[in-house]
């Protein structure tokens, strides 16, 4: 009999060999935009793309800092609004869900189910564009790209799982003796309390404001309004799918006459918006975690 | 008698001076105020768009705008149901959709047991997180991953794959038949870890006694997964998939837009309800086709949502939406 309850030794190694593959799939393609990133052009031109580089070759990278102007523009927009969007977003949710958390507000139940209702029934695409762009008027504005993602209600729901499971009652009827005021309460005793779970609703909306391309797609023309991940979608879609002789946004923007490395430099610019992602991922992926795990547990 | 003809006069004072919701307001205002960013938002970008609906039954002008534009009854509709597209459409998304579902009730669930099972929990956690990546990228990121495999002149494929096969290259972006495996492919990579880590915190959850009687009761690895593990996590599995199945006439623009970079060739395979309305949308100045998809597509989705909550709360009261 196996004593400590494992699988067999073969079985162990089998599994093993089977996610090493999965964990290559999902490693493998962002170690090639690296790769490429990284390469000489011409090299890139005899060869094809690879992973580890034929011929070295910093020069993308040179190229797309010297002719940075609308990448860092893209930069300034996105950070300006992940920035703007988590901060606010954050609040607004802990907010709703706090009101919503508490047995003593008579209307909690009214209020939680409209926001619930917002996850089963929506105006469809259409409807929204037309909200947005002639009622709301946030054509081509930064708000275009803020206000939209403000509040979701998968967040809020989430959220008011965090203050039912993690604040006794006991405390807040306690500051309430003592005469401390809701708002009091929700920003002396509550955010404190339940820092973790802010923390987690603050990354899914930087992850989600970083990621945002389709606000920019739906609701911006002007160039300068142009997100990373618009920026990317702009400069992917000037890329020849089949052949190799277009002309891309990146080279009608140089003004110098230097050569593009066209396909390095797009990776480049890849690498670029991927980069803080990346470097971020192991916090990002323990909090996701945390809160995934969290929001499952219904209250 | 005395005591109840006062308390009649007092609530009809209070009555008089402040109406029933007015007063609770008043003295709820806190809670109000905590409300109200929230409940700005999703007015605006949630109800707004709901009442919006209408306009699937006018004809849009600008110069009207949402509410002055003129009645047209159903020719909307009827425009979309001449639509030659439109029965393409929905097979594509419904049939997309189910094996999506199909493939997201088993191989993450699998994997989830291989990975509990695992004698290192240590490299448990770090194939977790491994496979937790792809999630973290847009699909414009995708898309750049998708054109480095399959670009003509340079991709991975064309270059490595198929002369190690000894065989030409393809044109990817024009070749239909080969875009569904690449998007069943594509919605399982990107959505693997994810509901990976959630069956895994389910089968974490399982009391471990379970698993030691059954192992003292001479039960095998594989039997104590077949009794033990899989019973449990199957109301879960269930109701994911029924969930999902009220969300079968949506799909991931994103997944169907941007990693087959909007090529007109693969349509015939690509084009899902969502990007339909979308093209339709951008393409047509008027709003006729789409407006009236759209519609559709949010009604029956509100329909469909309702039903699939409705059996999942029969089957397990906890696991319902609401």
């Amino acid at each position: 009999m196996n004593l400590k309850n494992q699988i067999s030794r073969k079985a162990d190694l089998l599994f093993n060999i089977i996610f090493l593959i999965i964990a290559a799939l999902c490693i493998y393609p962002i170690l090639l935009i690296i790769g490429i990133s990284f390469t000489d052009e011409d090299s890139i031109l005899m060869f094809g793309y690879h992973v580890i580089p034929k011929v070295f070759s910093t020069y993308a990278y040179e190229y797309v800092v010297r002719n940075s102007g609308d990448i860092l523009m893209a930069y300034g927009v996105t950070v300006i609004t992940t920035a703007a969007g988590t901060v606010a977003g954050t609040l607004s949710v802990a907010m709703y869900a706090y009101a919503i958390s508490r047995s003593g507000f008579k209307y909690r139940k009214l209020f939680t189910f409209i926001m619930f209702f917002t996850m089963l029934f929506n105006g469809g695409m259409v409807s929204w564009y037309m909200i947005c762009s002639q009622v709301l008027h946030l054509q081509n504005t930064i708000w275009a790209l803020i206000l939209p993602m403000l509040t979701s209600a998968w967040n809020v729901m989430i959220m008011r799982t965090f203050f039912t499971t993690t604040i006794p009652e006991a405390v807040i009827e306690s500051a309430k003796l003592d005469g401390a005021s809701e708002l009091k309460i929700f920003l002396r005793i509550v955010i404190p309390l339940t820092v973790p779970g802010i923390a987690t609703i603050a990354l899914f909306n930087t992850l989600s404001y970083w990621n945002d391309w389709w606000n920019a797609l739906m609701l911006t023309t002007k160039p300068e309004l142009s997100n990373l991940q618009y920026y990317l979608y702009k400069v992917i879609n000037t890329m020849n799918i089949s052949s190799s002789s277009s002309v891309g946004v990146l080279a009608q923007n140089s003004m110098t006459h230097e050569t593009m490395p066209k396909e390095s430099a797009r990776m480049a610019i890849c690498m670029l918006a991927i980069g803080p992602i990346i470097l971020a991922y192991p916090f990002f992926q323990k909090y996701f975690v945390k809160g995934l795990t969290v929001g499952a547990v219904k209250g | 008698m005395s005591i109840f003809g006062k308390t009649v006069r007092k609530n009809k004072e209070a009555g008089f001076v402040r109406h029933g919701f007015l007063k609770d307001i008043n003295k709820n205002k806190e809670f109000f105020l905590l409300l109200l960013p929230g409940l700005l938002c999703i007015f605006c970008f949630n109800y707004l768009p709901m009442g919006g609906l209408v306009i699937a039954f006018k004809r849009l002008n600008y110069a009207d705008g949402v509410l002055g534009s003129p009645w047209v009854g159903l020719s909307n509709f009827k425009l979309l149901f001449r639509s030659p597209d439109l029965l393409l459409v929905t097979r594509n998304t419904i049939l997309y959709n189910l094996v999506f579902i199909a493939f997201g009730a088993t191989i993450p669930v699998a994997l989830a047991i291989m990975m509990s099972q695992l004698r290192s929990k240590k490299m448990g956690r770090v194939y977790n997180s491994v496979m937790f990546f792809p999630y973290f990228l847009s699909w414009v990121v995708v898309s750049y991953v998708v054109y480095t495999l399959l670009q003509y002149d340079y991709g991975v494929f064309n270059r490595m794959l198929l002369p190690f096969f000894g065989k030409s290259p393809v044109n990817w972006y024009n070749e239909p038949k080969y875009w569904p495996f690449f998007l069943v492919f594509l919605n399982l990579w990107k959505s693997m870890g994810y509901s990976c880590v959630m069956y895994y915190a389910a089968i974490m959850g399982i009391d471990e006694e379970l698993f030691e009687a059954a192992a003292i009761d001479g039960a095998g690895k594989f039997r104590q997964v077949m009794t033990i593990t899989v019973p449990s996590i199957t109301p879960i599995i269930i109701m994911l998939a029924i969930l999902n199945i009220g969300k079968i006439f949506h799909s991931d623009f994103g997944l169907f837009f941007q990693t087959t970079m909007d090529s007109g060739a693969l349509l015939p395979v690509t084009n899902v309800v969502d990007t339909f309305i979308f093209r339709s949308m951008r393409n047509s100045g008027d709003m006729g086709i789409s407006s009236a998809a759209s519609f559709f597509q949010s009604v029956v989705g509100f329909v469909l949502v309702l039903t699939a909550n409705r059996i999942v709360k029969r089957i397990d009261e906890s696991s319902a939406l609401m």
